[in-house]
Parts: C-alpha cells; sequence; structure tokens
C-alpha cells in the first residue's frame, strides 16, 4: 500500500462522514497551459478556471483541445508550460492516480464498467485499495449508506449488463463520488446516451453541483446541453482560449461564433469553373445502421456535379464515418439508392471501375491498405487485374506493378524505401500519398475523401488539398467529409453539415455563415 | 528516417538498388524461416527432455527417428506414404489461413471425401479403371469443397466462427461416415471392420513412376504447386492476399469478400476430399473408420509450420511424415510408448503457436538493404 493509497483511504472516510455536503469542493485553476505535440500546439497558453460547485461547460469544435487540457488535468500528458492550481494551491499532477489524490476524477465518453459485475463490484473494484479478501456485508452495508445519500439510486445488486445506458454513465458518475471525486471532468458524457437519458444524467449532475458536492467540467460540443444545465462556459479555439463566461450572458450564436470563429477562412487554391454541370453523383434517401443495428444515417439526400466540391461539415460522430464506409462499400445500406450519372452504382469492383469512382478514406493503413503488402502492391490495388498488369488475363506481373509504383513513387514524392518495401514502414503523410497516387491516377469521375489530411504534416496537408482541388478542376464531382472546417471552407464549393445522421443545413460556400453552421453541428436545429 | 536516406538510394543508384532489392528478398526470406526453426529446435529440445526421462538417450532416439524416416530407401518411401495426404490436409488449412481464416476441419473433408470416393467407386461397375479413378476423385474433392465450404458460407453470410465450425463438421463427418458404414453402404462381408464394399484391385491407384508409393504423392505435390501458383501468382490469390490483410480495404478496392472466401474454403475442401480419395483409392479400397488417422489434425501442424505457404507444405509433410513414419520404430527399438509420435507433435505445435508472437519480430536484413 502507497502513500498514495492511503491519502485515498484517508479522504473515502471523510466523504462517508457528514461534512461533505456542506463543505464546498476546491476550486481548479489551469493558468497559461501549453502542449505542443511535434510542431503543432494543442493548445496555447490556456486558462481555465472550474469555481466551487459550479457546472462549467468546456466548448470547442474537434481539435480544439479540450481533450488536451482535460488530459493535462488528469496526468495523462504534462503541459509543457503553465500550472494547475486546487483550491488556490499549485499541484503537479503527474498521473491519473495522483489527479485522484487531488480528488479530481474523470467520466469517459465510453463506459469503463466490467459489465459481467454487479453495481457494488464494479464500486468496490474502482477503489485504490481493494483489500485481498472483501469483506461484502460491511462494504453492502456502506454501499447501501453511500447510495442513501446520492440524488439517485441503482441497486448495488444489478448486473452492469442489464443497466440502460442512462444508468450506466450514472453509475460512472457515483463511481466518481465512491473513491471520493470532488471534482469530476466528463468528456462528452452523452454522446452514447439518448437525449432523454442525457438529460437525467446532467440533471442529477447539476444537482449535485448545486448541493455543493461535486463541481462538473463537461466536454461537449451540443448547445442545447451548454445552455440548459451549464453555469459558466469556456470556449476553445484551435488550442486557444476563444472566450470564456457566465452562460446566462452568452447566446448560443456567440457561442458559435467564439467556437468556428467569425471570419469565413479563403480558400487559396485555384479553381476554375465548369460550364453547365450536371448532377453527376446523387444519394437518395440513404439509411443504415451501426454495428449494434441502430439507425445512424437517416435518408441523407444530397448531389454532387461534376467539377464541384461538396464538404460535409459536423462533429464527427454524427453518422459521417458511417455514410463513407457506406460509398466505400464497407457498410450495407438499409434502404436508399446511390446513382452516379444517373445510373444506379452499388460499391462493387466492377461498378466502380466503370463508374470511375475512387475514394481516399481516412487512416488509410487501417481503411485502404493492407499493412504487409508492398507499396507497389497497395498502389495496385485498383488495377491487378487488368493489363497491361496482367498475363493471360489472370496471372499478376510483379515487374508491371513495380514499374507502376515506381512511377508513383516518383510523381506523388512517396519517401519509401523502394517499391517492395511493406507499407506498414511508411509514414503516415506516405501512406497517404500513396493511397492518393493509387486513387487518383487515370480518370476520376467521383472521389470521395474522409478527413484525408487528418494527422498530417503540412507539407502533405496542403500537397493532398491541391491534388483533390486538381481532380474537382479536372471535373471530378468530390464529396469532402471533414471534421476540420477550415479544411471544409478551403475546398468546398457547398457546404452541407451532417447532425445525428441527417443533413440540417446546406449553403454555397462563398455565402455561408459560420456561426450558422457551428449552430447546426452544434444541433441547433432540434 | 532510414526510409528518407534509403529513398536517395533507390532513386540515384538504379542499377545497384536492383541487386540490393533482390539481396533484400534473399535476406527476407530465410527471416521467414527464422521462426519455425527456431520453433522446431525448441521442440526437439523438450521432446528429448521428454526422452530422457523415459530411460532413454535423445540423441540415439533422433538418430534412429532420422533412420526410420529417411535413412533407408524402404523408410524413405514409408515417409512418403505419409507424406502425400499431409499435403492435401495441409493446404486444407493454409488457403483459408491467407484470406484470415482458421479452419481446422481437415479431418472431416478428408472422411467425406473418403465416403464418397469409396460411394461412387462401385457404383461405376465395370467403367474402365481411368474413368473409376476420375469420377472417385471428382466426387471426394466435391464433397471435401461442400463440408469446408460450408463452413466458410457459415462464417461470410451468418458470422458463425468458422474454427468451430470446422471442427464440428468434422465429427458430424465421422458419424456420418460410422452410420453409411454400417448401413446403406455396407459391404455385407466386411464383419468385423464395417467398411463399403471394396473399389476393386484393377481400380487401385497405381504406383508413382520410380518409387513404390501410389499417385496420391504426385497429386500433393502437384496440388502445393498449383496452389502456391494460385495464391501467389494469380489475380485471385491477389485479392485473398487483400482480403487477408485487410478487409476493409479490400471492400473499398471493390472485391466480392464473400465470393472469395466461399471459393477458397470450397478449394482447401477440395484438397482434403482429394486426400480421402487417395485414401481409400490407394490404401484401404474402401471408407471404413481407418479413413479418421488424423491426417487431418496434422495438417493443421503442417500448415501452420509452413506458414500458410503452399510450396513450403511439401518439405513440411515430407518432415512430419518422416515422424510419423519413425513411431513404430522408436516403439520396437527404446519401448517408447506408441503415443510418443504423438507427443513430439503435440508439443511442436504448442511451440509453433507460442512461437507466431516472434514472427516479424526477427530482422535480419541489414539496414542498407532496406530493412529497420
Amino acid at each position: 500500500m502507497t502513500a498514495a493509497a492511503e491519502v485515498v483511504r484517508l479522504e473515502s472516510t471523510l466523504d462517508t462522514s457528514h461534512v461533505r455536503a456542506r463543505q464546498p469542493p476546491l476550486s481548479l485553476e489551469a493558468v497559461g497551459v501549453s502542449k505542443r505535440f511535434g510542431g503543432l500546439a494543442a493548445l496555447d497558453s490556456v486558462d481555465f478556471k472550474l469555481t466551487p460547485g459550479s457546472f462549467h461547460a468546456l466548448l470547442g469544435e474537434n481539435g480544439a483541445g479540450k481533450s488536451t487540457l482535460v488530459k493535462c488535468i488528469m496526468g495523462f500528458y504534462q503541459a509543457d508550460e503553465g500550472k494547475l492550481l486546487v483550491g488556490g494551491q499549485p499541484i503537479t499532477v503527474k498521473s491519473p492516480k495522483e489527479a485522484q489524490r487531488h480528488g479530481i476524477g474523470m467520466v469517459y465518453q465510453h463506459f469503463t464498467l466490467v459489465e459481467n459485475m454487479s453495481v457494488a463490484e464494479n464500486l468496490v473494484l474502482s477503489r485504490a485499495d481493494v483489500p485481498r479478501i472483501i469483506d461484502w456485508k460491511k462494504e453492502k452495508r456502506e454501499l447501501e449508506e453511500f447510495m442513501d445519500e446520492m440524488p439517485f439510486r441503482i441497486s448495488p445488486e444489478r448486473l452492469v449488463r442489464k443497466l440502460a445506458a442512462g444508468e450506466k454513465q450514472k453509475l460512472e458518475i457515483l463511481k466518481q463520488l465512491y473513491v471520493g471525486s470532488r471534482i469530476v471532468i466528463l468528456d462528452e458524457p452523452t454522446s452514447v446516451l439518448t437525449p432523454q437519458e442525457a438529460d437525467e444524467v446532467l440533471g442529477m449532475l447539476r444537482e449535485m453541483a448545486y448541493q455543493g458536492r461535486v463541481s462538473v467540467a463537461m466536454i461537449t460540443h451540443k448547445f442545447r446541453e451548454v445552455v440548459a444545465y451549464s453555469d459558466e462556459v469556456t470556449v476553445l479555439r484551435r488550442g486557444k482560449l476563444a472566450g470564456t463566461g457566465k452562460t446566462r450572458d452568452l447566446t448560443p450564436e456567440a457561442m458559435a461564433e467564439m467556437m468556428v470563429g467569425a471570419e469565413v477562412p479563403r480558400a487559396s487554391l485555384e479553381r476554375r469553373e465548369l460550364e453547365g454541370a450536371a448532377k453527376f453523383f446523387e444519394l437518395d434517401k440513404l439509411s443504415a445502421n451501426d454495428d449494434l443495428g441502430l439507425k445512424v444515417l437517416e435518408e441523407v439526400s444530397l448531389s454532387v456535379a461534376a467539377g464541384e466540391i461538396v464538404g460535409i461539415a459536423g462533429v464527427s460522430g454524427n453518422g459521417q464515418d458511417e455514410l463513407v464506409e457506406v460509398l466505400a462499400g464497407q457498410r450495407p445500406t438499409s434502404s436508399g439508392s446511390v446513382r452516379v450519372d444517373g445510373k444506379d452504382y452499388t460499391p462493387t469492383r466492377a461498378q466502380m471501375r466503370q463508374r470511375r469512382v475512387r475514394l481516399l478514406p481516412e487512416a488509410p493503413l487501417k481503411n485502404a491498405c493492407v499493412g504487409n503488402m508492398s507499396v507497389a502492391e497497395n498502389i495496385g490495388f485498383r488495377c491487378y487485374d487488368e493489363p497491361p498488369n496482367t498475363s493471360l488475363g489472370w496471372l499478376v506481373r510483379g515487374s508491371a506493378l513495380r514499374s507502376r509504383a515506381r512511377a508513383a513513387i516518383q510523381e506523388y514524392g512517396i519517401k519509401a524505401p523502394g517499391p517492395d518495401a511493406p507499407i506498414a514502414g511508411l509514414s503516415g503523410g506516405n501512406v497517404q500519398r500513396a493511397v492518393l497516387a493509387r486513387e487518383l491516377t487515370g480518370e476520376v469521375n467521383v472521389l470521395i475523401a474522409a478527413n484525408p489530411c487528418f494527422g498530417l504534416d503540412f507539407a502533405a496537408v496542403s500537397e493532398i488539398r491541391t491534388r483533390i482541388m486538381a481532380a474537382r478542376n479536372s471535373g471530378s464531382a468530390v464529396l469532402l467529409v471533414s471534421s476540420d472546417l477550415e479544411e471544409i471552407f478551403a475546398l468546398s464549393d457547398r457546404i452541407l453539415v451532417m447532425s445525428e445522421g441527417r443533413i440540417v443545413y446546406e449553403s454555397k460556400a462563398s455565402e455561408a455563415n459560420m456561426a450558422d453552421i457551428g449552430r447546426h453541428m452544434g444541433g441547433a436545429h432540434h | 528516417m532510414s526510409a528518407s536516406a534509403s529513398l536517395g538510394t533507390a532513386q540515384t543508384e538504379q542499377p545497384d538498388s536492383v541487386s540490393k532489392l533482390a539481396l533484400a528478398r534473399v535476406f527476407r526470406f530465410f527471416e521467414s524461416l527464422a521462426v519455425p526453426l527456431a520453433a522446431l529446435l525448441v521442440s526437439f529440445a523438450l521432446f528429448g527432455v521428454f526422452v530422457a526421462f523415459t530411460g532413454n538417450s535423445p540423441l540415439d532416439v533422433y538418430a534412429e527417428m532420422y533412420r526410420g524416416a529417411f535413412g533407408t530407401w524402404f523408410s524413405f518411401q514409408n515417409t512418403l506414404l505419409r507424406a502425400a495426404p499431409l499435403m492435401l490436409t495441409g493446404l486444407c488449412t493454409a488457403l483459408p489461413a491467407r484470406l484470415g481464416l482458421i479452419v481446422i476441419g481437415g479431418e472431416g473433408a478428408l472422411v467425406m471425401g473418403g465416403v464418397a470416393a469409396a460411394a461412387i467407386g462401385p457404383a461405376l461397375g465395370g467403367a474402365p479403371p481411368p474413368v473409376v479413378t476420375l469420377a472417385m476423385a471428382t466426387f471426394g474433392m466435391a464433397a471435401g469443397a461442400l463440408w469446408i465450404g460450408a463452413a466458410g458460407a457459415l462464417r461470410v453470410l451468418r458470422g458463425v466462427n468458422e474454427t468451430i465450425s470446422s471442427l464440428l463438421l468434422s465429427y458430424i463427418a465421422i458419424a456420418l461416415l460410422n452410420h453409411l458404414v454400417e448401413g446403406p453402404l455396407k459391404d455385407p462381408t466386411s464383419l468385423n471392420k464395417p467398411s463399403t464394399v471394396h473399389i476393386g484391385d484393377h481400380n487401385m491407384l497405381a504406383n508413382t513412376p520410380g518409387f513404390d508409393v501410389h499417385l496420391g504423392l504426385v497429386f500433393g505435390i502437384v496440388a502445393c504447386l498449383v496452389c502456391y501458383v494460385l495464391m501467389d501468382r494469380t489475380t485471385f490469390g491477389f485479392g485473398g492476399r487483400i482480403v487477408g490483410g485487410n478487409v476493409r480495404a479490400a471492400r473499398l478496392s471493390g472485391l466480392g469478400v464473400k465470393k472469395l472466401v466461399i471459393i477458397t474454403c470450397c478449394l482447401a475442401g477440395a484438397a482434403a476430399g482429394l486426400a480421402g480419395m487417395v485414401e481409400v483409392a490407394a490404401v484401404h479400397g474402401r471408407a471404413n473408420a481407418s479413413l479418421v488417422a488424423g491426417y487431418g489434425y496434422s495438417g493443421i501442424l503442417v500448415a501452420f509450420l509452413a506458414r500458410q505457404n503452399p510450396l513450403a507444405i511439401i518439405p513440411v509433410s515430407l518432415l512430419l511424415g518422416g515422424i510419423g513414419a519413425s513411431g513404430g520404430l522408436l516403439q520396437r527399438a527404446f519401448g517408447l510408448p506408441d503415443a510418443a509420435v504423438a507427443v513430439l507433435q503435440g508439443t511442436l505445435f504448442v511451440v509453433l503457436l507460442a512461437s507466431e508472437t516472434y514472427q516479424g519480430r526477427i530482422r535480419l536484413v541489414p539496414r542498407a538493404l532496406g530493412g529497420s
């Protein structure tokens, strides 16, 4: 038993006493926190203050730095600069365990419960000082006392597997209180919940904050939740503090503007207009289910003209991934249809080839490559079964694939030891360049790109965007799905917003209003 | 870092880099051999400990094993006889493994192939022997294909784990064999050991020219060669490798994953079914409980030792065939239990599975050749 465990035990004995409800939790403050990953500033001198007993919303787009900030507080990362104060005293947190010692706990987006164990077992398990032999009678008595003090009660006997999603999330929160956390940080706690469940969970949290049991900091991008439940809000944008204040003083429009910025980023890439391009790529009431069989795409209809880039913006997890999977043939549709040039399209090899549909998925190594096959083979996925890469019609000519790959390596500047090297050994940017070489070679009628630049360095990003724009300028219909608004604006002719599996907003890029887009991304259509 | 450094050599020293690439390929070849060879040595060492416990000298036993397997022309032919079906059942596991499926039902496909061959042989009556042989092979392969194809279809259409389903299908096949040889297909004259009707001596498979070993050996070697070309050189095999490497990438490339899996499983089953036909047409002359001799299960070991490479299956089958052939000699010369050979095979399999985690971690390619 370490000193850490000792302190936790001390605190938890304190917590079960009646003192707790009266004494508000300590304040939490982050001052001038900066964190860099390589050349990227994930956080740039950000201040954040959590008032004791308040419900604080942390708002921002994907990649704005919310998670990084929280991870610095929890000790997953060490901040490069800045300091943390609890109750005005500076602290250093090197691990989540140490954060726990300071009474800071975290609830994650996805559950961390053991499904096949009971509520009581899960709670006892979460303690830092689980005894070798557990006196269940005593534990259960104490658990009953603990539950009696809580605004919400889950029978300790119940099996976690049988709890509804909302109950599980409440149990996660109870778990934090049980181990003695007075400052609870939640990372998008409602993303796996229905709106009703979300209301219950957030209502309970606010109640507990008002009673002075905990301070709550919640990462979210749903304005509805911010407005309805939070007292204060801090908005981050691109790693910087974009604004903070009392929620009641702010309108959703003001928050949206803080989140996405007031100015529309100007596209710098050269655009060539095509005359009279007809609708070329169309989705008609396309629906699909997620892996659990829940509806994740609801009658998505859209069209992309030849020589046009249509950008789909949205907070990730609103059906964009599944939409791309459906178009890539990685997920079946439940209803609706896709048409290319007026003809029905299903993502088979023959049709992809005939209609010239190409894809640039995100995470190319996971979605578009076979890691232990060579660069040449990976570049040849689209054409290994066509002349001149075959002989006798059914033998693959490795030499043809290799010489093709050598040309692609030159043209696309792929840094690889050679065409025979396994592609998994290449850097992310070079894997994406190899996929680009494969997908953009030859005539392309429809290009579907999903976060094509995610996680890549600056040089790769600008090159890949230039190539996508070049495909558009030469007449491809491009559907760009991205959680990066800057990318959407840099490339798109038309912008759609996707939220909860539906297209909820459409605008020409030149007339797009940032605040509107931000609001719709946050679910303002409710 | 090393990637960008060697990029320079790849572009500026074109002629040199070609020979370098060839050299790198040689190194990679040895790299792929390193882990199975090490596993082989470790299991021989462990089996040596077991032998020492029985009071024998491991070195003597290994020397005797070598004699019993490869030492004389006679013992080598015995080894070849056992290697032939192992090549075919090895393919039954190796082919689906290239697509990422672990099929262990070779025994069932072999039994079904044997039963189907034994059923069609006598039914053809007075047809010329080549016709009978062809019909038996066709039926045997079709029955095996049906068996493993079913496991593949269950996998892609219903999400049933192919390892479990193929294993369970083996039990069904064995039960079916027992039912048929004791019922509908029973030869009334086979009293002690219920069997099907004998296919007739004139219909038995001829010997391989120059050997006292039946043509099954040729079937096995040809099948391995054909499968090597199929999986490593054709467009079909290329698609299969994409499916085996990353199903998502395969779907993105528009490949018919289901079709590829089912066809490959059918081919795998056909190989094992052919092994069953050979056992009937060349060894037993009829289908009976002797078909269930464990060739199907040893085939799993063969495939894993060969790292699912059809070409490597040929030498590996010889090795395991040799171990099997030496079993009787060990019993006679050292009084080792009959199961000693099974202990060696089991040790080999466990060590091999445990060594899988080292695969790809042993690096022999020098940095200058693009190794990491």
